[in-house]
């Protein structure tokens, strides 16, 4: 079933997120960070930071939740078992620190036929509860066609 | 923070080296929160088409921020990050990450960057940072 391609432009209501420390230390060391600046709040305010700094990938979190709430839109007709990640972008206005109460707002940025495939690219602007802008994320998912091939990252 | 100043353009990142084990899937799905089973799941990904189980892209573009992180010294110079996911990466397999300067603008520094896996497949491809560095 194709996707629904009237999304183009939908926006999701915010999710709200509370950046705990102990969750930005855990997903640095998932990815292999050891700079201590992402684990101690000593060296991150030696280094001139409020609190502990997020790793630059860490926004996808919130991308995340606000991406499920996309595939389990009944009008998209996502089927996620098909799905690979295509493509990664975060624009960042400053980093995400430990403390921030943050709201992630959702958007289908592109829906699209790619060939056998098709193409759905969701945007998340990540703003503090106060309104000022964070980041913002645009995952591009792939969905693969009927076919058996797999290409493609994640 | 790294300055503007003592780069210089074609200039190489220090590369970041990453055999992949089947316990950093794991262990990223639970600080990610993506327990899409493809990557933790031999059957469930053989299923679906996959030799076995594969890394999140995620997975292999966290392990690339880090040369990105350590070049900037600084998450606040960081502007922007992308990759493109294009080819699929296992455990067992080793992730190299290499990237250089492609343009400096004042204080604005442009990087491409890339990570293959052992036979020199690209995993992350037309991977591009913008950094404002002091």
């Amino acid at each position: 079933m194709p996707l629904n391609q009237a999304l183009l432009g939908k926006e999701y209501p915010p999710v709200r997120y509370e950046v705990g420390r102990e969750k930005l230390r855990e997903f640095a060391e998932s990815v292999g960070e050891t700079n201590p600046i992402y684990h101690d709040e000593e060296a991150a305010r030696a280094a001139g930071h409020p609190d502990i700094p997020a790793v630059p990938t860490f926004p996808v979190v919130l991308s995340r939740r606000v991406g499920q709430k996309v595939y389990e839109d009944p009008e998209l007709g996502l089927d996620y078992s098909r799905v690979v990640h295509g493509e990664q972008e975060f624009t960042y206005h400053r980093p995400i620190f430990a403390g921030d109460r943050l709201l992630a707002a959702g958007r289908v940025a592109a829906v699209q036929a790619r060939g056998r495939h098709e193409l759905l690219a969701i945007e998340t602007r990540v703003t503090t509860e106060d309104g000022e802008p964070v980041c913002s994320a645009v995952m591009t998912l792939i969905a693969r066609g009927p076919s058996p091939s797999a290409r493609g990252g994640s | 923070m790294t300055a503007a100043a003592e780069i210089t353009p074609g200039q190489r990142l220090d590369q970041v080296v990453h055999t992949i084990e089947r316990a950093d899937l794991i262990r990223y799905a639970g600080a990610s929160g993506d327990f899409n089973p493809i990557h933790w799941n031999d059957e469930w990904a053989k299923s679906v088409g996959l030799p076995g189980v594969i890394a999140h892209g995620m997975f292999s573009m966290g392990v690339a921020a880090r040369m990105i992180s350590a070049f900037a010294d600084n998450p606040a110079a960081i502007k922007r990050l992308r990759v493109r996911f294009s080819a699929m990466i296992q455990p067992g397999q080793t992730l190299t990450v290499s990237g250089e300067v492609a343009d400096i603008d004042g204080n604005r520094v442009k990087v491409r960057f890339w990570g293959e896996d052992e036979a020199g497949n690209r995993v992350l491809s037309k991977g591009e940072t913008d950094l404002e560095l002091g």
